[in-house]
């Protein structure tokens, strides 16, 4: 029995080492697997055909591209919030695309490494636009429609008291419940995450009679988490998210691609799809990796408005995930 | 006095039963008003369908919107929203199979009928051309499911909806209910070794929550495997349901086998049989007889508990029905959608239910044709 304890023990050690070569052994396996969300509007969620789509299927359909030249190199598995660290330390899964929110404890104690911030989300309001409400600030007094247990709870009671406001809950154990709640109007605002709050804006009967306000009261910053130990994946995830930023910072889409690889003059261009310059083997792949993923993902932009932006039923605005000349805090690193 | 006719004895006509003891009337006295309290509950019950069910039905039927491109088809509409059902029938019934391959799952689908029809209705035509067939029924479904042999091969992941749900519980109840008669046998057996590891695994098994076993099977056992090897996760969790429920079947064909009074047994080795052949012979078959009810609610409940699988990512029925109510193209339509998951499990599980009331009845008949 104890030996036998001291096993498992040496094997759990041992872990870290095991999985260093995760670039090879995706190679060697000819798909990713790629854990997403069971389902959430816009991020992760089987269309029609019972193909994966969303913004979070995207990123793992530009990893893929940029290793195998096939976005469809792809095995999803869909995660509960409670198993998508476990998948991810047992090596189920190469990489994490679930909505993840990163903090300290996360990063930190979980053995895992969250590779940038790929949609920075955080709690908002939504009021009927009869309300005459343009800002946060104005509801004093108002009955409020929150789901109970969660840390958006308690940046609500935080927000108001910050501001020396009063307000009543209206607490509810469901975000279907809620949508219920506040369409019968037995409360003047419904708070939880903005992009939650645009998923559901779009389903009600009339959604331009409600608006979102413009304040944002916590920070959810959400993005792709990979295993730590192995600094090569890390750093070609982390860098495949970048390859999307700059392209979009850069003009380069999928439809300009080809043309932009032939004529670019611009050197950060010519960097970035692999005309000049030789990132791509620094990150153990061949210079022309991200022309390959914008080819055929599309930039950040593209992916942003096909499947949460103007371009999709939830409508978000770019906002805080605009480029940072736009007024936005996307600012990739410098790709040289 | 002159108009009351006599009648000599034996020529009296055949009067018909007073008016208020036959017919319409009299049925609804006796069935409906026979007494005050029973006159109240039936017009409360009236009162109750009549606030109920018209509303129902047009919601379910009458204002109900069944097709269209997208949730704005159904606005204004009063009633259900259908065309959410319509629109994604494909994988409520295939998940996230290959379009273009669906056919297979079709012919699995018949396949299936076909294959337990020898074993439900032993009446039935072409007897053992069937059980032959019902035979190579898994092998040949597993190649139509996952490929292989000049299919195209379909990974396992890609397996969802009704057909997972099926998949999950036909082979759970097919393989516990022999492994089930298995470690109840070997629960009585007079050979220590024998018993006690039955016993172990049934008590160990049963005091531990399903949910417990499918999240050890998809998270935890990649830990204690080599590199690189890498389970089915649907294997994982058919093995994890199969042995659940076959714990549980251990223990309701137990119950099965105390019942056999042991004049059953002494009688057996009385004409020299086997123990096998006593089992084959004299004994399951009067166990297994006196607990169908038993052994059809463990299928019941193990079809349900396939919805469980969920938790680990595989989208049976319950959770492609999540997955759909996430479509951004039919937000809010979580009724619709869970209500049909509900019916569908609904006609499964009662069939099933009918099936068991149906066997017992014509065992029982057999029973009074041989006494």
């Amino acid at each position: 029995m104890r030996a036998f304890g001291i096993a498992i023990i040496a094997a759990l050690m041992t872990m870290g080492g095991a999985y260093a070569q995760t670039l090879d052994e995706v190679r060697a396996r000819g798909y990713l697997n790629c854990g997403v969300n069971t389902g959430l509007a816009g991020f992760a969620s089987p269309n029609e055909e019972g193909a994966w789509e969303g913004f979070d299927v995207d990123f793992c359909r530009a990893l893929a591209a940029a290793i195998f030249d096939d976005p469809d190199a792809v095995r999803y598995r869909a995660l509960t919030s409670q198993e998508r660290f476990t998948a991810l330390q047992s090596a189920e899964i190469d990489i994490l695309s679930r909505n993840t929110t990163w903090t300290l404890t996360r990063d930190v104690s979980v053995g895992v490494d969250f590779i940038g911030v790929n949609y920075y989300d955080g709690q908002g309001f939504m009021v009927p636009t009869a309300l005459e409400v343009e800002s946060a600030l104005e509801l004093d007094g108002a009955r409020i429609c929150v789901q109970t247990g969660t840390t958006t709870e308690l940046n609500l009671a935080d927000f108001f008291r910050a501001n020396g406001m009063t307000f009543e809950t209206v607490v509810i154990q469901t975000a279907e419940e809620s949508r219920r709640n506040y369409m019968a109007e037995s409360c003047d605002a419904y708070t939880t995450d903005v992009s939650g709050l645009a998923a559901v804006r779009v389903t009600l009967p009339e959604p331009n009679a409600h608006i979102i306000l413009p304040e944002v009261i916590s920070k959810e910053p959400l993005g792709p988490v990979v295993r730590q130990g192995d600094p090569q994946w890390t750093d070609l995830a982390r860098w495949t998210l970048n390859a999307l930023i700059t392209a979009e910072e850069l003009g380069v889409t999928s439809a300009n691609v080809d043309d932009m690889r032939e004529a670019a003059v611009n050197p950060n261009i010519r960097r970035l799809l692999g005309v000049e310059g030789d990132m791509g083997s620094q990150l153990g792949l061949d210079a022309a990796w991200a022309y390959r993923i914008i080819r055929h993902t599309g930039n950040y932009g593209e992916i942003f408005d096909r499947n949460i932006g103007t371009g999709s039923p939830l409508s978000l605005e770019r906002g805080l995930n605009g480029q940072w000349y736009d007024g936005g805090i996307l600012y990739a690193p410098p790709l040289r | 006095m002159s108009d009351v006719q006599t009648y000599a004895p034996g020529t009296h006509p055949d009067l018909p039963p007073p008016p208020n003891e036959v017919g319409v009337l009299a049925w609804l006295r006796q069935n409906l008003f026979s007494n005050w309290v029973n006159a109240g509950l039936t017009l409360a019950s009236l009162a109750l369908i009549i606030v109920i069910v018209p509303p129902l039905l047009s919601w379910f039927v009458f204002d109900a919107v069944f097709s269209g491109e997208n949730r704005q088809a159904c606005e204004g509409a009063g009633g259900a929203c259908w065309a959410v059902v319509t629109a994604r029938w494909n994988q409520f019934f295939y998940g996230l199979y290959p379009s273009d391959q669906t056919w297979r799952l079709n012919v699995v689908f018949v396949g299936l009928l076909l294959a337990v029809t020898p074993w439900l209705a032993p009446q039935a035509p072409f007897r053992r051309a069937l059980v032959w067939f019902s035979l190579a029924y898994p092998f040949l479904a597993y190649w139509l499911l996952a490929g292989g042999l000049s299919l195209e091969p379909v990974h396992t992941g890609a397996w969802g909806g009704f057909t997972l749900t099926l998949v999950i519980g036909v082979t759970g109840i097919a393989a516990s209910l022999p492994l089930g008669i298995l470690l109840a046998l070997g629960r009585q057996s007079s050979l220590p070794v024998v018993s006690m590891l039955c016993v172990a695994f049934i008590e160990t098994v049963r005091g531990v929550p399903l949910i417990m076993f499918l999240f050890m099977a998809s998270n935890m056992l990649n830990l204690f495997l080599p590199q690189g090897v890498q389970f089915d996760l649907l294997l994982r969790a058919l093995i994890a349901v199969t042995l659940f429920s076959s714990a549980y079947m251990a223990e309701v064909v137990r119950g099965g086998l105390q019942a056999i009074s042991s004049g059953q047994y002494e009688a057996a080795q009385a004409m020299g049989l086997t123990y096998w052949q006593s089992m084959r012979h004299i004994i399951l078959p009067q166990a297994l007889r006196t607990v169908i009810p038993g052994i059809v609610n463990n299928f019941i409940a193990l079809f349900k508990d396939t919805s469980l699988v969920a938790i680990i990512g595989l989208f049976d029925l319950l959770n492609m029905a999540k997955a759909i109510v996430t479509d951004a193209d039919w937000q809010g339509l979580s009724i619709e959608v869970y209500v049909f998951a509900g019916i569908v499990y609904w006609i499964v599980c009662f069939s099933m239910s009918r099936y068991s009331l149906w066997l017992e009845g014509s065992l029982d008949a057999e029973n009074k044709d041989a006494a």
